[in-house]
């Protein structure tokens, strides 16, 4: 890795000698990384490159799958978020998520969006609240089309809908860092590009992360990019860098469609 | 010579056999000769052969195994011999019957001196009928699989034909369980029509007194409130209060928190749970739970407490339909996508949260389809209300004090001498009735929301 001057003086979280085990199958092979504060950041390989594994390391997502194991060292806010003083309910509200396919909960869209403050105590009166959810839903770009409809079910919007509810329901907890997953792989065009507006929007407020498979995306949205490849990052710099001038063949070989 | 319906069988099946070899042979044969490609694989000839052979024969045979015994005993007392006969139908039975058990073989010697004359043609008629009943069956096979054989041909559609006879096959066996449970609904539906023209329906749904006595109907004394009521609260209300925490903690403890290991051996125990006999259940509760829940009542000072208790069957049948809503629970919870459940703990929430806020409202509706199923069995169960609950018609909610189910008390009216055409036996089809089309309405209520709430996460 050459690019030392992309890494940032002050990141938001830092990944360090990273692997990833699933059982005795190491999926990430020492990866280091630094998300930036006011960067949105995409991660491209071909499928089963790691990228998603990578993504749920950062907000402990892999503690779920009991087979996991994660080696090195990341940190949020220099804080290392393995060690056993983190509490990673405390973690997964700096950190939120977005994933592949939109998954809102069978419940009202105020009450989807309401979920998180409510858990943490964010919102001591319902005026409180109120205030939190046409926030998040004014930032998510979804609060006109269901303003007169925020007690109807959340699984009954289109796809598109459904996924910004997703953003809200993440935004409504304030988070320091926000992670997608492949968001926009469910979704048609319009949709896609109503989500990728949305991210230009929400980029300086908050740190995102964006696993994507279309690579026009990762350079329509991020400023930068890392190239994933059988688990190792293969280059990780600037977007425009990445996509004009790779300084891999293997990247190289990826952006101009040669395999992946 | 006697006519022995198991050897042939065996027979027939033997000429399948050989008609099956036989067929194949043939279009092995004629497809060698003709030079053609056969349609249908030669086994699907020999098939067809067997089937024509074996079906119609075998068919035959059923029906003439019932038949001749009728066409036996009409030419015996059609003989003179039979003229001495007396006419009254019970000595006449005895007397034939006596008849033909000499001449089958079963007995050594007449027991009635009147039989005696009887014997001779009785063993002729059988030996004449037997040969009739072989001829016609040898016969039907032969031209059936003879009618098969001399259809194959390289280009006849055998495999089609055979395919659509196993339909048929399997078409009517699925038909044996529909019309099975028509001819149950209809003989429960005439017996009660028959109650109901003794006693008013409105009584029957509406009294209050159940006392039914033999003899004619007394007025008040087919109300079946007493019997509905208890059977509401020991299965729908004492057996669910026990049921439904503990299957729905079951179930969260096993889909969310169990490791492996713990879930191979925890999911096949409770499955063994549901499998014991009811009647083991009904000791348990008659001869462990109801004592000490009396004694226990006794010790508060609650009057009527009696060693059967509504209490002792309902959380012993509790304890039984725990399987039944603990893997109906197990189930919906399991179809809650984990894309849900991943979403709310990416949010921050505990897994306890996630359980609580997430998982269980959106498995609801499979649960309360499961719990309505299983009210549905608990309403339904005889042998513990029968052993634990008493058979005393009492309208109480005194969960200690004895009551009656309407299970019980069917039990109660068709068990011991009684007379078939009397109010108080009719009584048990009626409330039959009633309790099959509850059942049947809970039964249709559960599969719908069941399948609704399936169809919504697929």
């Amino acid at each position: 890795m050459t690019q030392d001057d992309l890494f940032i003086a002050d990141p938001k979280m830092r990944a360090q000698g990273v692997n990833v085990f699933y059982g005795e199958k190491q999926a990430i092979n020492d990866v280091s990384i630094d998300v930036g504060t006011d960067l949105v950041t995409a991660f491209i390989g071909p499928s089963g490159c790691g990228k998603s594994t990578f993504l749920r390391s950062l907000n402990r997502m892999n503690d779920t799958v009991a087979s996991a194991k994660v080696t090195g060292r990341i940190e949020l806010d220099g804080e290392d978020i393995y060690a056993p003083s983190m509490d990673v309910v405390q973690l997964r509200a700096r950190v939120g998520m977005v994933f592949q396919k939109p998954n809102p909960f069978p419940k009202s869209i105020y009450d989807n969006v309401g979920y998180g403050p409510r858990i943490h105590g964010l919102a001591p009166s319902k005026a409180d609240l109120d205030v939190i959810v046409e926030r998040a839903l004014v930032r998510a770009g979804l609060w006109d089309e269901v303003k007169d409809r925020l007690q109807e079910s959340g699984t009954a919007l289109s796809g598109g809908q459904q996924q910004r509810l997703c953003i809200a329901r993440a935004i409504a907890v304030d988070p320091e860092v926000i992670l997608m997953d492949e968001p926009c792989s469910a979704l048609d065009p319009i949709a896609t590009a109503k989500i990728e507006e949305l991210i230009h929007e929400l980029r300086g407020k908050y740190a995102i992360v964006i696993v994507t498979h279309n690579m026009q995306q990762a350079a329509r949205v991020s400023q930068r990019t890392a190239f994933f490849h059988l688990g190792t990052l293969v280059e990780y710099g600037k977007t425009t860098d990445i996509f004009t001038n790779p300084k891999q063949e293997r990247t190289k070989d990826y952006i101009t469609g040669r395999y992946g | 010579m006697t006519f022995n319906a198991a050897a042939l069988l065996l027979l027939i099946a033997g000429l399948a056999l050989i008609g099956w070899i036989a067929g194949r042979q043939r279009s092995n044969l004629l497809a060698g000769r003709s030079g053609t490609k056969l349609h249908s694989r030669p086994q699907y000839h020999g098939w067809y052969v067997a089937l024509w052979l074996f079906a119609p024969a075998a068919l035959f045979l059923a029906v003439w195994s019932s038949v001749s015994p009728g066409l036996i005993t009409n030419e015996v007392l059609a003989s003179p011999a039979a003229e001495n006969l007396p006419e009254f139908g019970f000595e006449r039975g005895a007397i034939l019957s006596d008849a033909r058990s000499v001449a089958q073989g079963k007995q050594e010697a007449v027991r009635l001196p009147a039989a005696a004359p009887l014997v001779e043609p009785y063993a002729a008629a059988a030996h004449k009928y037997a040969w009739i009943g072989i001829a016609a069956m040898l016969a039907l096979a032969l031209a059936g699989g003879l009618y098969a054989f001399t259809r194959i041909k390289p280009d006849f559609r055998a495999r089609t034909r055979v395919e659509r006879i196993v339909m048929a096959v399997l078409l009517v066996a699925s038909l044996v369980a529909i019309l099975t449970t028509f001819g149950i609904v209809l003989s429960l539906l005439f017996e009660s029509i028959r109650f109901f023209q003794l006693v008013s329906p409105l009584e029957l749904l509406f009294g209050t007194t159940w006392a039914p006595q033999s003899g004619a109907p007394q007025p008040d004394t087919f109300g079946g409130i007493p019997l509905f009521w208890g059977t509401v609260l020991i299965g729908a209300i004492i057996a669910m209060i026990v049921a439904i925490p503990i299957g729905m903690m079951t179930a969260v403890y096993l889909t969310q928190y169990a490791a492996p290991v713990v879930r191979r051996w925890v999911k096949p125990i409770l499955e063994i749970l549901a499998g014991v006999p009811t009647v083991v259940y009904g000791y348990f509760a008659a001869l462990t739970v109801a004592p000490a829940l009396r004694e226990f009542a006794v010790m508060l000072g609650i009057p009527n407490a009696s060693t059967e208790s509504a209490l002792a069957a309902g959380i012993v049948m509790g304890v039984m339909i725990i399987p039944f809503v603990s893997s109906m629970a197990d189930d919906s919870i399991n179809a809650v996508p984990q894309a849900m459940r991943d979403g709310s703990l990416a949010l921050g929430a505990t897994p306890n949260e996630t359980i609580r806020q997430v998982l269980i409202p959106a498995a609801l509706p499979g649960v309360m389809g499961g719990i309505l199923l299983a009210v549905s069995r608990a309403i339904g169960e005889t042998m513990i209300v029968v052993m634990a609950a008493g058979l005393s018609a009492n309208l109480t909610a005194n969960p200690f004090a004895s009551v009656t189910t309407v299970t019980a008390q069917i039990v109660k009216l068709l068990t011991g001498d009684q007379e078939f055409d009397s109010a108080k036996t009719l009584a048990a089809f009626a409330l039959g009735l009633v309790l099959f089309i509850v059942t049947l309405l809970l039964n249709i209520a559960a599969l719908r929301i069941v399948k609704k709430y399936r169809e919504a996460y697929e």
